[in-house]
């Protein structure tokens, strides 16, 4: 009972994705709650690929939104139209000015000057724009503009994912893939790396160590020094969860993390996530279209089938829900 | 509990000691006490090396047949000039070979911190800044030229990208020729001070030695930044958005601001070289700046092999080297090997009458596509990318050990 009073971690209300006509994601809602696997299952062409994008940022919803740790982080944009006037209003602002303090007859060397000023305000402004540091978005959110968290502002907030076709630093070793994923969490400025400060040094033993605990805890002792490539096509998958957990996640997203295996390295993964689930206490939205790797791990099922969200609930109401059924085999399978 | 801390205290009871302990002796060998991450060894080698090399090089032309090629100071303001393309080399390095994005307009950044300095000092603007106030000034306003370019290319990739750098690079020298007001045209600016040093005085024209040391200790400290920039946090970011942006995004990493410093970083090395080169010439003009010089860092960088510091900066001299010595002494060698002129039908081949110098881009050419057919990750080349171009042997690597595993 306590843990449906309490609040998921990740809550995504009446989501919509149109790709121009097509209808990926249509009106799906769902939650993941605090310390339990959730399944989004479907058959291929569901829709869950696409669904797992916008959660992670990488696409705004046409309609409905996602919050994370009950923040609003993901919809579609508001008030669009206010912030290129934020860009050109500090420039236009001197420019008037200048205009009006021309009309009074100020000195043509004056006049000049404040012109360059307004330039370099408005590429000082639109640099910034582009950068979009923290204050930058939260003046945004004062003024009442919304726009979608990007992957990496995800990724700071706590979510942390992997892919469903591996994307690995394939050139990097296996350290230096996890260390990758522990940017985020690292302090040091590039000034701290020029001068080599206490503090960066410190830092820098610091996560290599911490790197090394966690391709231990998947599985990739000794392999640190190896290139991500080289690497076996298990131990790809595993660094790939590695790598997701170095940037020390809430909620770890996982696409299809046991396409391609076998059925053995398929049952090691899953202890693997029973275990992140158990010892780390870390929530996982899974996606997947196998059904057996599925019902034996999941708290909670959600399946998709042509975009729409067809049958939710614990692996055994959802295995035994006719229109499950349906979507997998067909209709006369029921 | 945080999810982090539960690893680290799960772990903890287990390995963590032996982990960190097996880490450290693989990673700091006892033979360097400080340690390669603990330490500084990079700046120091760096320093070391330059110094060494800085030393030597003067010496080195003392012998023959060098020496029968001209006087020591020739060669020594030869070296100073082969500095300034260093210099480039090395700053090119960071946004082609690190950040892996294709930049054909560097000279750009470098015609800015000469005019720069072409403003800071002489008697056009009426000002007269020195120079060592003047390379941090001159690197400065690279930097933000480099934002300037890096902000709006910045979901530019590949081809595209090259395409607008190049734009971008032709677009400069052309604003400095037409804003006559601002830049004297087609003149340039003339009569730049030289820089000075207590001690030394005025760096006059005539004697190349204090450019020499100077622009050598711009190098060495330029490269020992580098090295640690590339060995940090940010080098990293560099490496991860050149692998896969999208997945270097989904790690956290802000691949804007990332892209950013990588421009903004090669742009102000460049604008260091700029104002060194400025300072040392005398007078900047709009044609000295043109898609050549572009042209030329990046096969520099791409013969010295794309990636490494020190193989960058040695392409780059010895790209200099062949360009201003190799192919005059060739001049002078077949002119005098008395090679007979060959008649074959109408074509006639006298050797003893080219120009090699006319033809030096004919022979870059020649040079890049050589390289590309045999050693495509340059003279000497960084550890990963030599791995990266030899996919062919790496497989092999690779089915070994999916055997073992």
């Amino acid at each position: 009972m306590s843990e449906q009073l309490a609040p998921p971690v990740l809550r995504a209300v009446s989501l919509t994705k149109a790709f121009g006509g097509l209808v990926a994601v249509k009106d799906v809602d769902f939650e993941v709650k605090a310390g339990s696997i959730t399944s989004l299952i479907g058959p291929n062409g569901a829709g869950k690929t696409t669904l797992f994008n916008v959660v992670a940022g990488l696409s705004d919803p046409t309609e409905g939104y996602v919050e994370f740790l009950g923040q609003k982080m993901v919809a579609s944009p508001e008030r669009g139209w206010l912030e290129p006037i934020l860009w050109v209003l500090p420039a236009g602002l001197v420019w008037l000015l200048t205009y009006a303090l021309g009309l009074v007859g100020v000195p043509t060397a004056g006049i000049e000057v404040l012109i360059l000023v307004g330039l370099g305000l408005l590429i000082a402004t639109l640099i910034t724009a582009v950068i979009r540091p923290a204050w930058y978005t939260k003046m945004l959110v004062a003024l009442g503009v919304f726009k979608s968290a990007r992957p990496n502002d995800m990724v700071q907030a706590g979510i942390g994912r992997t892919f469903q076709n591996i994307r690995l630093f394939a050139n990097m070793t296996a350290l230096e893939n996890v260390l990758v994923g522990m940017h985020g969490k690292l302090k040091a400025s590039p000034l701290d790396a020029v001068l080599r400060t206490p503090k960066q040094r410190r830092e820098e033993v610091a996560s290599r160590d911490e790197a090394v605990r966690l391709l231990e805890y998947v599985g990739l002792r000794n392999r640190e020094n190896a290139l991500a490539r080289n690497l076996p096509y298990g131990d790809q998958r595993r660094l790939e969860v590695a790598r997701a957990l170095a940037t020390k996640p809430k909620l770890l997203l996982l696409d299809e993390p046991t396409a391609g295996m076998n059925p053995s390295e398929t049952a090691t993964m899953m202890k693997l996530f029973s275990r992140i689930r158990t010892e780390l206490a870390l929530p996982i939205l899974l996606i997947e279209h196998d059904m057996r790797v599925v019902m034996g791990i999941s708290d909670s099922v959600t399946v998709l089938d042509h975009g729409e969200k067809i049958s939710e609930g614990t692996p055994d109401q959802v295995r035994a829900d006719t229109r499950v059924i349906e979507a997998y085999l067909g209709k006369g399978a029921v | 509990m945080s999810p982090r801390k539960s690893v680290t205290s799960r772990t903890k009871d287990s390995s963590v000691g032996r982990a960190s302990g097996r880490f450290r002796d693989r990673l700091l060998p006892a033979t360097t006490a400080t340690g390669r991450y603990l330490g500084a060894h990079q700046s120091f080698s760096v320093l070391i090396g330059m110094a060494v090399v800085t030393a030597i090089l003067p010496l080195v032309v003392l012998i023959p047949p060098l020496s029968g090629f001209g006087g020591q100071n020739a060669f020594v303001d030869g070296f100073a000039s082969a500095g300034v393309f260093v210099l480039l080399a090395v700053g090119l390095n960071v946004v082609v070979g690190l950040a892996g994005l294709l930049d054909l307009g560097y000279a750009a950044f470098f015609a800015i911190g000469a005019y720069t300095y072409a403003y800071g000092a002489s008697p056009f603007s009426g000002l007269d800044v020195p120079f060592w106030p003047m390379l941090l000034v001159g690197a400065a306003v690279a930097a933000v030229f480099g934002l300037l370019l890096g902000a709006p290319t910045l979901r530019l990739r590949g081809d595209y990208l090259a395409i607008v750098t190049l734009g971008f690079g032709e677009i400069v020298p052309v604003v400095f020729l037409n804003a006559d007001k601002y830049t004297n045209g087609t003149n340039g600016i003339s009569a730049l001070y030289q820089p000075a040093l207590p001690g030394i005085g005025d760096f006059g024209f005539i004697n190349p030695w204090p450019y020499y040391v100077t622009v050598a200790a711009i190098i060495a400290v330029a490269m020992m930044l580098l090295y640690r920039l590339e060995d940090s946090r940010l080098g990293r970011a560099w490496m991860a958005v050149r692998e896969d942006e999208l997945a270097a995004a989904s790690m956290g990493i802000n691949t804007v601001t990332t892209k950013l410093l990588a421009f903004a970083i090669g742009a102000s090395t460049s604008g260091l070289a700029g104002v060194f080169y400025a300072s040392k010439l005398g007078l900047v003009s709009p044609s000295q700046f043109g898609f050549t010089i572009s042209f030329t860092v990046l096969a520099m960088v791409v013969l010295g092999g794309m990636g490494n510091i020190w193989g960058v900066a040695i392409g780059a001299f010895a790209v200099y080297e062949i360009q201003s010595q190799g192919l005059k002494q060739l001049n002078n060698f077949v002119a005098s090997s008395g090679i007979p002129p060959i008649h074959l039908g109408f074509v006639n081949v006298d050797l003893s009458a080219v120009n090699f110098l006319d033809y030096q881009f004919l022979l870059y050419g020649l040079a890049l596509v050589g390289m590309m057919l045999l050693r495509p990750e340059g003279l000497f080349p960084s550890r990963r990318r030599k791995e990266e171009l030899h996919d062919a042997d790496d497989a092999g690597a690779a089915n070994q050990e999916l055997v073992e595993a």
